[in-house]
């Protein structure tokens, strides 16, 4: 969102997504979100880094016709961060509204991405949005924001993370619809690379091969394996006219361990594949 | 070899004589030792006795070979160094155990084009050296546990890759070690297209028309290794490219073979006709460095092993499945399997079966080695029963013999798979005190460590760092700008303005309490042990930086009635030294009875006040224990169940294994928590402290 708050701009104003993302569907997600809209329900999108759920957002923000507000979660993102606050203008105060107040008002879908990187007591703020009450308190000013028919809320968190510091707290994930997101079958994903990244369909079902190898290695030296994102980043360079080998070494490999061991294995897999 | 003889004077000819006589006796030879003898004498006693030790070494093998050595010793001296003489030696070994005596007699007679070879780079790759990046490779490749091993020559057992544990066929060492990495990915192919066939084409059978076994073979690996390079190619040109590289152009005798089985969608049956034509002829099957050999009967025997096994986890995931196994009687219905785009989905009445993930893999892999399921694994099993594939050892047998007569400090449950309920008070739990060990010994571990303990404590300083900013103070070392904002407001519109308008930073509350648990069972004697002691070094180091909570108990036992956990340190001491002494006095003790252990440090852990709670695994391989059933799946089961007990009390889990060898058991025995596996002890001291960074953070 573009928070332009200038100083009479009390409200920020919310992006629209005019032209139509690039989604691939991978199973019935779409319409499952079609109908948690259609019924009020919050949605939380669970999988691995780089497997489209921004992008799927993204999609049906358009496809819904709705403004959409994207937080980052992080460890400092405090509720205020998050309602809103007061500005000092000239000699007086402004209140100027957070992004989750902005888009409750604009009936807006709001996506906090990687909840569980936020802080718990900020997580509370959107308990009452996101079970049948749909408000917001915005306790600064005294208001109670009611949600209008539009508003949705979706969040993402990632289940690979290994942390006990980062789990999604019971009372927070059971107020979700959920969707599972992983990295899709190997044609899929390989339409998905060749069109984001702009390679032929050889190139790109290389480059998911690749993805495969790597991800045959989670848990045995990786903690993850190649993402989707990766696996575009790497196509966009061979597009430019890198090395395919050179493009998934600076792509792929380096991007996924510092390990010099790990990093030999991985530059073998690249040359078993280019 | 030279400490043997206090003297280093020269062994003059009779001295050799009559070494080399108790060297090569057993040989069927006659001749004499006399004229080798001679030819010895004139060579440094360090040489004579480096001489006398491959040719006792190679006499092993082949008598005749070591016959050979000692009588070309002097030459290859002349020309070759120490180093030189061993890889020459080695090679010739290596020919024998590949291709038999001809060849490596052949190959050490040929001393000029080995130097010749030799002198291009001093070339030979070692299988110590490259063995985990090859491990992981092929791990990479293949998605399915498949170990890595020295032995003599190169072949699989479709679990298992063996490979030299020297190359030196080619003359560069970077040669070597590409040709190590495309022997190993042959191998892997051999396993994974089908070499061992499939539920249409059985190999011992399509193999027995041969009276000539042997010639077969080396002919079938030849083909295979024409057939798989291409089928490799398909979806890994690179490697492919690479074998070709290395293999050079194919010999004459295999052009046929080329032509006909170099096609993407070829197939062992195609190998095993055009098999039918070499043998027809008399053509001896060419040499390939890169191809390695083929144990029909090693492979096909832990194939069939592993088929029977995976059916079973497959049959019994199914049985346990809601709406399966309840039906009993004939006409039983089986599942449909279905196998679109690459994914293995069951379903029974158009209704999806979700396959525990241990079965999941279990049915992936048959696919892999059968082309299909086996109809028998769709069958349910009959009412509560399926087979225990390990031997089982029966209840109570001799165990009660061993019952200690001491009051155990505690009592715990422990769980029977097959009665699907607790054994109450089964496990007799004994908190034991470590005898401190060798003072001086974390101080060494440190000194030796300096500079690892210095990056590790720089690390977690780093998320020790990460304070917090209390805001709305009364006092503090920042002005809270939004406080005086707010302040302001409120000013302005005539109500009280709050004082509290500084920033504090606090030292972030972690509120993490981890406890270590540590494998002392017999297994973990040597490397593992080291490996555990160092680490618990390093952990050390990081805690104390950190200053979370921990406590450190190692665990082993002997039977039911005698689980010992040694308190190392306790939650409530300090890492002083007399913690020092105890994680020097870890040492291998007894079995692995895992869940007991679990369960008593889950309660200790419990007792802690911090919000989140972990506990953290080390060991060495599946749980065991002597003489009772603990060993296989009932011990694997246990374990699981009180990981989820422990889980279900807030405690949460990670269990780290060390295991080189493919540990397909793990998903299963780990189930509700998560894990990793290091193929290499040595790198426990390094992982670690890394290992709770990350699940600390
Ligand atoms: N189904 C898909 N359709 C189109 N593009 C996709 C799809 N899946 C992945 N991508 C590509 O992968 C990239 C990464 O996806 P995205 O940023 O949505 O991942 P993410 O799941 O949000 O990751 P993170 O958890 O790290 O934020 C996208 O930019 C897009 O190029
Ligand atoms: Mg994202």
């Amino acid at each position: 969102m573009s928070a332009d708050a200038g100083p009479r701009g009390i409200a920020p104003q919310l992006a629209r997504i005019v032209a139509e993302p690039y989604y691939q569907p991978i199973g019935d997600e779409v319409a499952l979100f079609e109908s948690a809209h259609r019924r009020r329900l919050p949605v939380l999108l669970k999988g691995p880094t780089g497997c489209g759920k921004t992008r799927f957002v993204e999609y049906m923000a358009w496809r819904l016709q709705r403004p959409l507000v994207t937080v980052a979660c992080h460890d400092d993102l405090t509720t205020a961060d998050l309602v809103g606050r007061y500005l000092i203008v000239g000699n007086e105060t402004v209140w100027v509204d957070g992004p989750l107040t902005a888009a409750v008002r604009a009936g807006a879908i709001c996506y906090l991405d990687e909840i569980v990187e936020a802080r718990k007591d900020t997580t509370v703020v959107i308990h009452p949005l996101a079970d049948a009450r749909r408000i917001l308190a915005v306790d600064k000013r005294g208001e109670l924001v009611a949600a209008p028919a539009d508003f949705m809320l979706v969040v993402s968190y990632n289940p690979g993370y290994q942390s006990v510091l980062k789990e999604i707290k019971p009372s927070t994930r059971q107020r979700f619809v959920a969707l599972d997101f992983d990295y899709p079958e190997a044609a899929i994903e390989a339409g998905i690379v060749a069109a984001e990244g702009g390679v032929d369909a050889q190139t790109a079902r290389r480059l998911v091969k690749l993805a495969e190898l790597t991800r045959n290695l989670k848990g045995a030296g990786l903690d993850e394996g190649a993402s989707t994102r990766l696996l575009v980043h790497a196509a966009q360079l061979i597009a430019d006219g890198v090395q395919p080998a050179t493009a998934c070494t600076a792509a792929v490999a380096r991007a996924l361990t510092d390990d010099p061991e790990m990093t030999g294995t991985l530059d073998d897999l690249v040359h078993a594949v280019f | 070899m030279t400490s043997s003889t206090p003297s280093s004077r020269k062994l003059f000819s009779n001295e050799l004589e009559q070494r080399l006589d108790e060297l090569l006796f057993a040989s069927t030879s006659h001749r004499s030792a006399k004229g080798i003898a001679d030819g010895l004498e004139r060579l440094r006693r360090e040489q004579q006795e480096r001489v006398l030790h491959w040719v006792g070494v190679a006499a092993q093998s082949y008598a005749e070979i070591g016959y050979l050595v000692a009588t070309l010793a002097p030459r290859a001296l002349e020309r070759l160094d120490a180093a030189g003489f061993e890889a020459w030696v080695l090679a010739g070994l290596d020919a024998y155990d590949r291709l038999g005596g001809q060849h490596a007699m052949a190959l050490l007679r040929d001393l000029e084009g080995f130097c010749a070879a030799r002198e291009h780079a001093p070339a030979a790759a070692r299988f110590a050296d490259i063995e985990v990046r090859l491990a992981r490779f092929i791990q990479g490749l293949s998605g399915r546990a498949l170990a890595l091993s020295a032995g003599t020559f190169p072949h699989t057992d479709t679990e298992t890759v063996f490979l030299p544990a020297q190359l030196a066929s080619l003359p560069t060492q970077d040669g070597n070690r590409r040709l190590y990495k495309a022997t190993a990915a042959l191998l892997w192919a051999q396993t994974r297209y089908g070499t061992f066939g499939s539920s249409a084409v059985d190999i011992q059978s399509a193999l027995a028309r041969w009276p000539d076994r042997e010639r077969a073979l080396r002919w079938f690996a030849a083909l295979e290794a024409v057939r798989l390079e291409v089928v490799l190619g398909a979806e890994l040109p690179g490697l492919a490219a690479e074998i070709a590289a290395l293999r050079g152009p194919w010999p004459q005798e295999l052009r046929p073979a080329v032509e006909r089985l170099g096609r993407a969608d070829a197939a062992v049956s195609h190998s095993l006709t055009f098999l039918a034509e070499c043998m027809a002829g008399d053509a001896e099957p060419p040499l390939l460095p890169h191809a390695g050999a083929i144990d029909i009967e090693a492979a096909l025997r832990v194939r069939a092993a592993r088929i029977a096994r995976e059916a079973e986890v497959v049959r019994r995931a199914l049985s346990t499945l809601k709406g399966f196994g309840g039906r009993q009687g004939a006409g039983e219905q089986a599942p449909a399997v279905n196998l679109e785009g690459g994914k293995l989905e069951f379903s029974l009445d158009g209704e999806a079966l979700a396959l525990p993930p241990e079965a999941q893999a279990a049915a992936q892999s048959l696919l892999q080695d059968l082309g299909e399921l086996p109809p028998e694994c769709l069958v349910p099993a009959g009412p509560g029963a399926w087979l225990p594939t390990e031997r089982e050892v029966g209840e109570g047998g001799g165990e009660d013999a061993l019952t200690s007569h001491r009051e155990p400090h505690r009592r715990y449950d422990e769980w029977d798979y097959r009665r699907r309920a607790y054994r109450r008070g089964w496990c007799h739990l004994f908190e034991v005190a470590l005898a401190p060990g060798d003072a001086d010994y974390v101080a060494e571990v440190s000194l030796r460590n300096t500079a690892l303990i210095r990056q590790i404590r720089r690390r977690f300083e780093m998320l020790r760092g990460e304070d917090r900013l209390l805001g709305r103070q009364p006092e503090g070392e920042e002005v809270d700008v939004d406080a005086l904002v707010e302040a302001a407001g409120d000013r302005a519109s005539g109500a009280e303005p709050s004082a509290r308008l500084f920033c504090r930073r606090i030292r972030n509350e972690r509120s993490l309490a981890a406890m270590f648990m540590v494998d002392m069972s017999g297994s973990t004697k040597g490397w593992v042990n080291d490996a555990e002691r160092e680490s618990l070094v390093m952990l050390c180091e990081a805690l104390e930086t950190l200053g979370d909570a921990y406590a450190i108990y190692g665990f082993s036992g002997w039977t039911r009635t005698r689980c010992d956990i040694y308190p190392v340190k306790r939650f409530d001491e300090r890492y002083d030294a007399a913690v020092r002494g105890r994680i020097a006095a870890i040492e291998a003790k007894d079995y692995t009875r895992m869940g007991v252990a679990i369960r008593h440090l889950t309660q200790l852990l419990e007792a802690q006040p911090a919000r989140h709670k972990l506990l953290v695994t080390l060991s060495d391989g599946r749980p065991d224990d002597f003489g009772d059933e603990y060993r296989g799946h009932y011990g694997i089961e246990d374990t699981r169940r009180a990981l989820q007990e422990a889980h279900e009390c807030g405690v949460r889990s990670y269990c780290i294994t060390i295991d080189r060898h493919g540990a397909d058991y793990l998903p299963r025995l780990y189930g509700p928590a998560r894990y990793t596996v290091l193929d290499d002890a040595r790198k426990l001291p390094l992982k670690v402290a890394e290992i709770y960074r990350r699940l600390a953070t």
